[in-house]
């Protein structure tokens, strides 16, 4: 296991110490209600000015780019869709390289790369694989709005069962999405990388805490956030947030992380909603049948006591 | 300048771009590029070069990496073939619209399928639009000297735009040559350490790949080739200042055998030396015959090949890849529409040879040539040495 030297000593984020500086200036061109961007912003306040963004193709890159504007007070570069994390590991060898040869002065950067569920369990997963497999000091971000929202609301791995999408539309012969979400931090986890996390900016101070030690950590980290997107899921624009935090309390979104391969859910439910209530809020699951609710309120059941069977696991 | 040493071309290209201290080499191996970055890997192994050795699980990210890294302001090195580069495609854009000064030595090889390791031009002419700096070498000795050239071509602030150096897969990378080698000192000094015009620093930050809405898309490519066009002349000038420095010339393009030849021969990468021999046997026999080298094919130097072969009344040109269901081979629909201005233009034949590693002899270029005097080469192009029972 990769050490993780700083987390022994870590001081927490709280309402009181929160990082004020924005780098991510309005004006933007994101959608009304974007949680999104919401979360990009929340990340790069962690991160602070010493950062370093490489970002794939995807809804965050279109409406913070549009030369000659930008919304980005960081350097960052979009090289394509699905290689943001094979660009980010290029960023860390160039100036872990840099340094050891004094050709770079200044503290190493943070390097983040952020990419959609698209950019990172569909098209990108080979080059995310590949950065997290080589170990290169570098943070993951995956904005998980599932589905391909910049072209259009198309279906993705990470898609929920059920939901209806402009690939993946309900009818009369189907449901909508017909696969279960892909476990990504799962496989972000099956590398064995010391810092993996699932974060929803519905919970800002958890979703920063977790930044600050993927960050602080030594090597890859991957953080998985749960991204509102009221344009492609046909919900209010207004209730992002409280759609964010219904995510988390009806169990369909659970809060953790994996330390060192050792998994913790950093928000627990006492009382969970059921998941007719998530349901309510977004117009792409309107079609669901009471069975379907049946069907999926018993996986996410399943799906969460897993995660607990994983959280009291001794080894 | 030491005494010429025999070795393998790989190794000698892996001692060059060693020399030039790259910062970083992400790369993945592909037949017959391997003994290039293994030897690199070993470099960097038993600390000879100091450098990220990124062993990265595809080519695109190999040059997505490079992308990256050279964003970084990290001076990076790469190289690939035929699949290899295919699967590079979409970032090779990315890297000359990022105006990133990479050098990516491709060992040429044929595109499948049916899957071959074996030599041709296939690959890269798949990627003739990709807005690079395109050199072909043609031995030992020129795969060496430009594998340095191209970092001091590349990063030249006129210039900016990644370079690739192309050299024949086997008949080339696997040949043991001697080659010169060149004090690391003299080397230093003509390549200077990369001094990148932006980088993604934090205290300055820049926005690099944003969206070019159609307000600014075309201009901003055309800036991309302007760039290109314009590094003609530094190709020229750093060529130059190689044969004034290490005493070796190198041209655009390059003319030999006698001046006033009537039929020229046509050729890229290493087939030239083969048809110098051919060229001489001929000449001996009292024919007039000589050869024209490209040697820089992107951008084409337009003005250098139409002054090579001025009074020449028939050019057989070879390419080394097909075209399909065009009217010629790449390097031959160069050279015609390059004519179409000319008042004076000499008959044009154009013989597709060597596919997927095919041999390609003096004795073959000697037929050529005959069959040229006597009309006999097919008006479109010929494939040479193709089976009609296969
Ligand atoms: C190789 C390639 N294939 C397809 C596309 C088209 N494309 C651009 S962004 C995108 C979807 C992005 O989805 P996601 O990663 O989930 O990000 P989001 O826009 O939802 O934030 C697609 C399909 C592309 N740019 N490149
Ligand atoms: S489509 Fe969704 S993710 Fe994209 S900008 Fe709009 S709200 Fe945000
Ligand atoms: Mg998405």
């Amino acid at each position: 296991m990769l050490n993780n030297p700083g987390l022994e000593n870590f001081e927490k984020i709280t309402s009181k110490n929160l990082p004020r500086e924005n780098y991510i200036s309005p004006g933007h061109r994101a959608c009304q209600g974007c949680a999104e961007i919401l979360a990009l912003a929340m990340v790069m306040k962690v991160a602070g000015p010493n950062t370093i963004v490489a970002n794939a193709t995807g809804c965050m890159e279109i409406v913070t780019s549009p030369f000659p504007q930008t919304a980005w007070k960081l350097p960052w570069i979009h090289v394509a869709f699905e290689n943001t994390a094979a660009v980010a590991s290029g960023i860390e060898a160039g100036i872990k390289a840099l340094k050891r040869k004094n050709k770079y002065q200044d503290d190493l950067p943070n390097v983040i790369a952020v990419g959609g569920d698209g950019a990172t369990a569909d098209i990108g997963l080979q080059a995310l694989s590949g950065a997290l497999e080589r170990g290169h000091n570098f943070l993951y971000v995956c904005l998980d709005n599932e589905a391909y929202m910049n072209t259009g609301i198309q279906r993705s791995s990470s898609t929920p069962y059920g939901a209806s999408t402009t690939t993946s539309p309900a009818g009369s012969q189907s449901i909508g999405q017909q696969t279960w979400k892909k476990d990504m931090p799962g496989i972000a986890a099956a590398h064995n990388i010391p810092y993996v996390a699932t974060a929803n900016p519905g919970f800002h101070l958890d979703l920063m805490n977790k930044v600050k030690k993927a960050l602080t950590i030594n090597g890859p980290a991957y953080l998985h956030i749960y991204s509102a997107c009221p344009t492609g899921w046909r919900s209010k624009p207004e209730k992002s947030i409280e759609v964010s935090k219904l995510a988390v309390q009806t169990n369909v979104f659970p809060l953790y992380e994996i330390i060192n391969g050792k998994l913790t859910i950093t928000k627990k439910i006492n009382k969970p909603k059921p998941v007719v209530d998530y349901f309510k809020t977004q117009r792409r699951f309107a079609h669901l049948k009471e069975d379907d609710l049946k069907f999926i309120q018993q996986k996410i059941d399943e799906q969460l006591a897993r995660l607990q069977r994983l959280e009291t696991d001794k080894e | 300048m030491t005494k010429a040493k025999g070795l393998e071309v790989s190794l000698a290209v892996a001692e060059a771009v060693k020399q030039a201290n790259v910062d970083v080499i992400a790369a993945y191996p592909i037949t017959p590029q391997t003994h290039i970055v293994e030897e690199l890997s070993v470099y960097v192994a038993n600390g000879e070069l100091d450098a990220e050795y990124v062993p990265v699980e595809s080519e695109h990210t190999a040059m997505s990496a490079s992308v990256g890294s050279s964003a970084a302001g990290a001076r990076t090195y790469t190289a690939t073939s035929a699949q290899g580069l295919a699967l590079m495609h979409e970032i090779l854009f990315i890297a000359s619209g990022l105006r990133l000064p990479i050098v990516m030595t491709v060992a040429n090889r044929a595109l499948s399928a049916p899957i071959s390791i074996w030599n041709d031009h296939g690959d890269i002419m798949a990627e003739r639009d990709i807005g690079w700096v395109q050199i072909f070498a043609e031995n030992g000795q020129e795969a060496y000297d430009l594998s340095i050239a191209a970092f001091k071509i590349a990063e030249d602030h006129r210039v900016l735009l990644p370079v690739c150096v192309n050299i024949d897969g086997f008949i080339l990378t696997h040949m043991i040559e001697p080659v010169l080698f060149i004090d690391q000192k003299k080397i230093d000094a003509f390549l200077p350490p990369f001094n990148p015009a932006l980088t993604l620093d934090p205290k300055k930050p820049v926005t690099m790949g944003p969206v070019g809405v159609p307000e600014v898309y075309a201009e901003s490519r055309k800036q991309c080739e302007q760039a290109l066009i314009n590094s003609r002349e530094i190709v020229a000038e750093v060529f130059d200042q190689w044969g004034k420095t290490f005493d070796r010339n190198y041209k655009l393009i390059e003319k030999n055998g006698p001046d006033e030849a009537k039929s020229l021969f046509i050729t890229m990468g290493s087939m030239g030396e083969t048809t110098m021999t051919a060229v001489q046997e001929l000449t001996d026999s009292g024919e007039s015959v000589g050869q024209v080298r490209i040697r820089l094919w992107r951008p084409f130097p337009k003005k250098e090949f139409l002054n090579a072969i001025a009074g020449a009344e028939e050019l057989i040109i070879i390419d080394r890849a097909l075209s399909p269901g065009s009217h010629n081979g790449p390097v031959a629909q160069e050279v015609k529409a390059l004519l179409y201005d000319e008042p004076v233009k000499p008959r044009v034949h154009n013989v597709i040879a060597g596919l997927g590693g095919r041999d390609v002899t003096v004795k073959d270029f000697k037929k050529m040539y005959a069959m040229s005097r006597k009309n006999e080469l097919d008006p479109n192009y010929t494939i040479w040495g193709v089976r009609s029972d296969a």
